[in-house]
């Protein structure tokens, strides 16, 4: 078991990697107001392994995209160390997620007409001090299927695949939304083992959307959605190693 | 309605961009065929009822001099019906308002009742009296060319004496559908006018009182044409007759039947282009549709439906494209079939104009057009047909791409990921990339392969007008006379050059096959015409024997060093044995040349020319025009720079009208290929770009990686366009080519040019409508789903 600068300890003063403040999306559907966020203030840490739970409906995808760049918010702000992003500028935000961000989604999303080498180099040839496409599919186990195409590969295999594209350019966010979603639970567990371990050898902060509450063992902490908000932030005295999770 | 009808109209309109693109091209198509077809089918009609109408005769004969009680014998020949005997003469004419000398035909008519044969569509004022014999009738055009109408005078020089002419009215007739005067290569209404009067007025004029110099004859029908034509030859033989010739080989007519046969051919060529590349489309974008809706198909089979309901539902889908597209292209083709009818009958004069396509041309058209839809769409639909309910249910794997081979691999190396992904797509349907970039050259082919007749005519004018012929002027005489004659014309104001030339009606035989032709002489250092092959390369005039047209030695089947029997239809109409001395390649016509005093020495008449060439002073040119109007020896003037002029004007206005509908449809093409493809391309990878622009790729960036592979199609369809726009121009060339033209394949560099900027320019537009597109893709959304 070990602990590595989680943010409970105030004996340090992390530095905060990102952070969110009163954001609120609404979705307009039809005459009917959606409020998917209803006011959510946020920090996440530099190091720390965070995770989004919550019932389905309740705004973590939404949530997750907006801090991704990948959505503007109806209001608020998202500052990322300490800058406030304008998320409505296409080529800010571009930048923004080509230089900060990794994702990883439930469905892969690798692209079909390049092996699992070339699906890394994709962002490694844009990114500025990246790990090469070797190393980044060494570290989630994928050392040995360099040049197989997506479609020669497993799901769990694709799925690591995309953790390696996710944190090959040392992203300093990697967010995830339900990526073991797809997955049976013992190749779910080699994924969440690639994501841990990646937070703790590159000291990546992840954000982690799931439905399972059992994998809230491997955080830092744990934030509870309801209603577009977070109702409960719980924090985990010591992180729960991936292979002792009850699944 | 049913909901599975609504689905087809929601498609529709989601897919709106893409079916209009197929709906165009089935238009296009339908609309050359149709186009083509009805003016086809109009000029027949038009030409029909025209000659039917008119009496327009089955057989033409030229005499010298016919004594009229010969009629008799003419009419006891088996087959033929009616004789028509008058006199035809070519005289010069002057009109006050213009300076050059104008070519005319003088053709004599009955005073007492309208002629039996080629009759005359009176336009306007009245017929000549019998009592004036000043009184004619000029042809339409020839009056609009100089405003003339009835009460307007022309003077002509009639048999050497000028005499003034009172127009009394305008007629056309069935013998002059396309007026084209003499040496010439096309109708030049304002240097040619065909005159009418009274039998004996110009009987009187020419001394052939109780005589006639030309007949024409209608036949029974079903009548032995060749025979016929023999008996005649026989009977006039001893008048000076040079060969009576079937109505197929009659001028006007000639020129009508040939146009009808290049119609033909535009529509025969064309078309199935269009049609096919539209099968081609059809089939990409429903095969994707289905692809798409594999789980709907399924889920619906699973309900119950039958596998023939949802192959009609696909099916229902193309015919609607296909229908909106046969309607449009019906519309069209209506409309530019109409337009170039009435083209025809401005170059064409008729004086009624039978446009009334017959409802089975639409209905060819309509069924063809359906037909290649339907073959485009069996691929998909029998897919639709028979996806297996639970097949259907299953969300696919990854498409699956192959490793390179080593020697591909090893190219590949050097590839940024995203020129990768542009290089495997390529790669991976082989099929559809090579069909799509056959679309885009099949776009580059239509366009290279009309616009080449720009090319292919200025070639001809250039080696023609400017290589072969060096004079200014061709003077041709009414009589042979002697070679003194050039000292005559030297003196005249302006004239730098002259070269006698001598013409000779002639039949020539090799075997049983025949022909009539003029056998030109030319002196043997003549400078002003300049024989050359098609090539370019000069060649020279052998100094005795004949120098013998590739077009005509074919006709003959003579070869070089064959006797050929000249059987010389005037003077003393010596029949002689002259062996094939040479073989060259023309572009116009069939001639025949020979070394000028070796002619005249077959002759036996030494130094007589009826052909004269001249260059001269365009400054003296007023002064020389109205010198030779006056000179009673001169039968018809040709000038050199009208003629460029016309033939200019004539080709080039109708050409470019045609070239700008060409161009149209040949980008709507190429805009279609494109348009569907990157659509589908979209279609298939949007998810891929999404990820993309998650991972941080601008739209720039991605638009390079689905753009590129339709720039990878483009590229490779550009030159493979212009092979196949070089192969189709050699194919239509040799459907176009005629005993009187040739049309050379010269195309330029700037043609292929051009035809790839073209095609250029549709796949920019193209490519910025779907991007449009791309920049709205929703990254959201896309991610959510599995495809
Ligand atoms: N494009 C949209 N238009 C309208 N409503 C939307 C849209 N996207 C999301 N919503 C709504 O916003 C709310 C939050 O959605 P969100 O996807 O964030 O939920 P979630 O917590 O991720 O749920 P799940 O666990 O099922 O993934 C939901 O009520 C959803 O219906
Ligand atoms: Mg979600």
């Amino acid at each position: 078991m070990h602990s590595k600068a989680p943010a409970n300890l105030p004996s340090k003063t992390p530095k905060v990697t990102l952070s969110a403040r009163d954001l609120i999306k609404v979705y307009q559907a039809g005459t009917v107001e959606i409020r998917a966020l209803d006011g959510v203030d946020l920090d996440l840490y530099e190091d720390e392994l965070v995770v989004l739970v919550g019932p389905s409906g309740s705004g973590k995808s939404t949530l997750l995209n907006i801090l991704g760049g990948l959505d503007a918010p109806t209001s608020g702000q998202v500052f990322f160390r300490g800058q406030q992003l304008d998320l409505e500028n296409d080529a800010i935000i571009t930048e923004y997620r080509r230089k900060h961000v990794g994702f990883v989604f439930q469905f892969y999303n690798l692209i079909a007409s390049l092996t699992a080498q070339e699906n890394v180099a994709l962002v490694t040839e844009i990114a500025e001090a990246p790990l090469t496409p070797t190393e980044a599919l060494s570290l989630v186990g994928l050392g040995d299927r360099l040049n197989a195409f997506p479609a020669e590969l497993s799901g769990g295999e694709q799925q690591r695949v995309a953790i390696a594209r996710a944190i090959a350019k040392q992203p300093d966010l990697l967010l995830c939304d339900e990526p073991t979603g797809a997955l049976d639970s013992k190749t779910g567990i080699l994924v969440l083992a690639a994501l841990e371990q990646v937070n703790r050898e590159l000291g990546t902060t992840t954000a982690l959307i799931t439905h399972n509450r059992s994998i809230s063992g491997m955080a830092d902490r744990v934030f509870r959605f309801g209603d577009g908000r977070i109702v409960e932030t719980s924090i985990n005295a010591a992180r729960v190693p991936v292979d002792e999770l009850v699944w | 309605m049913h909901p599975l009808n609504r689905k087809i109209f929601r498609d529709l309109k989601r897919l709106r961009g893409q079916a209009f693109a197929i709906a165009m091209i089935v238009a296009s198509g339908i609309g050359v065929l149709v186009m083509s077809l009805s003016a086809m089918q109009a000029l027949t009609d038009t030409t029909q009822a025209y000659y039917e109408r008119y009496q327009f005769a089955d057989v033409f004969a030229v005499t010298k001099r016919t004594p009229m009680h010969v009629v008799r014998e003419l009419e006891g020949i088996d087959g033929v019906r009616t004789i028509e005997p008058r006199i035809v003469q070519y005289a010069t004419i002057d009109v006050e308002s213009f300076p050059e000398p104008i070519a005319g035909s003088f053709v004599s008519i009955p005073e007492n009742h309208p002629p039996r044969l080629n009759q005359l569509a009176l336009r306007a004022g009245r017929m000549p009296l019998d009592t004036e014999p000043d009184e004619i009738l000029i042809n339409e055009p020839f009056a609009e060319a100089h405003a003339l109408a009835p009460g307007d005078t022309i003077e002509a020089l009639l048999n050497g004496r000028k005499r003034v002419l009172n127009i009394v009215g305008l007629a056309l007739s069935p013998e002059f559908v396309y007026a084209i005067g003499p040496g010439t290569l096309m109708p030049d209404a304002a240097r040619y006018g065909v005159v009418w009067m009274g039998q004996k007025a110009l009987a009187a004029a020419y001394d052939l009182d109780h005589a006639f110099n030309n007949a024409a004859f209608s036949l029974w029908p079903g009548s032995p044409i060749a025979s016929v034509l023999r008996s005649i030859d026989d009977i006039l033989e001893k008048y000076g007759g040079i060969g009576a010739i079937a109505r197929d080989d009659q001028i006007s007519n000639w020129f009508v039947m040939n146009e009808i046969e290049q119609l033909k051919s535009i529509a025969s060529i064309m078309p199935p282009i269009f049609l096919a590349v539209a099968a081609f489309l059809t089939n990409m974008v429903l095969a994707r549709l289905v692809y798409i809706e594999r789980a709907e198909i399924g889920l619906l089979k699973a309900f119950g439906y039958t596998d023939v309901t949802m192959a009609w539902h696909y099916i229902k889908f193309v015919l609607i494209i296909c229908a909106a597209g046969v309607i449009i292209g019906w519309g069209l083709g209506y409309w530019l079939g109409h337009w170039m009818t009435t083209m025809y009958a401005d170059l064409f004069r008729f004086p009624l104009l039978v446009f009334a396509p017959r409802y089975d041309i639409y209905v060819l058209s309509a069924t063809i057009s359906i037909g290649a839809a339907l073959i485009g769409a069996i691929g998909a639909v029998r897919f639709a047909a028979s996806l297996p309910p639970a097949e259907a249910m299953r969300p696919p794997s990854p498409p699956a791409f192959r490793h390179h081979s080593s020697l591909l691999a090893g190219l590949v190396e050097h590839l940024d990921q995203p020129t990768r992904i542009i290089f495997r797509q390529v790669f991976r349907r082989p099929l559809r990339t090579l069909l799509t970039s056959l679309g885009v050259s099949a776009s580059v082919a239509v366009l290279v392969a009309s616009l080449q007749w720009l090319d292919a005519i200025d070639y001809m004018i250039e080696d023609y007008f400017t290589n072969q012929q060096r004079q200014d002027i061709t003077i041709s005489l009414v009589e042979a006379a002697n070679t003194d004659v050039v000292n005559d014309l030297a003196r005249l104001p302006g004239i730098q050059a002259v070269e006698p030339h001598r013409a000779v009606a002639a039949r020539l035989h090799f075997g049983p096959r025949y022909r009539r032709e003029a056998v030109i002489g030319l002196p043997q250092n003549g400078e002003l015409e300049v024989l050359h092959d098609v090539h370019g390369s000069r060649v020279p005039l052998p100094g005795n024997g004949l120098l013998v047209s590739s077009a005509m030695a074919d006709i003959l089947g003579a070869g070089v060093g064959d006797a050929v029997i000249v059987e010389v239809l005037e003077g003393r109409r010596p029949i002689v044995a002259i062996e094939v001395a040479a073989i060259f390649e023309t572009l116009i016509g069939t001639p025949v040349y020979m070394e000028f005093e070796a002619l005249n020495r077959t002759l036996n008449e030494p130094e007589r020319t009826n052909l004269l060439v001249a260059v001269f002073d365009e400054r003296q040119q007023q002064h020389l025009y109205e010198t030779i109007k006056e000179l009673p020896t001169v039968a018809g003037v040709v000038l050199k720079r009208a003629a460029i002029d016309l033939f200019d004007q004539t080709i080039g206005e109708t050409m470019l009208i045609m070239i700008f509908f060409y161009v149209a449809f040949a980008s709507t093409l190429a805009f279609g290929v494109l348009y569907n493809n990157m659509r589908i391309s979209l279609s298939e990878r949007g998810r891929e770009l999404a990820t993309l622009r998650v991972l941080g790729f601008t739209n720039a960036e991605i638009a390079y990686m689905l753009f590129g592979e339709a720039a990878v199609l483009t590229l490779i369809g550009l030159p493979l366009g212009c092979l196949l726009g070089w192969l189709l121009a050699v194919f239509m060339a040799q459907g176009f080519n005629t005993e009187l033209f040739r049309i050379p394949v010269v195309i330029e560099a700037s043609t292929y040019g051009y035809s790839m900027l073209v095609v250029l320019t549709s796949a920019f537009a193209s490519a910025l409508l779907v991007e449009r597109r791309l920049v709205r893709l929703n990254l959201i959304s896309v991610l959510k789903t599995r495809e």
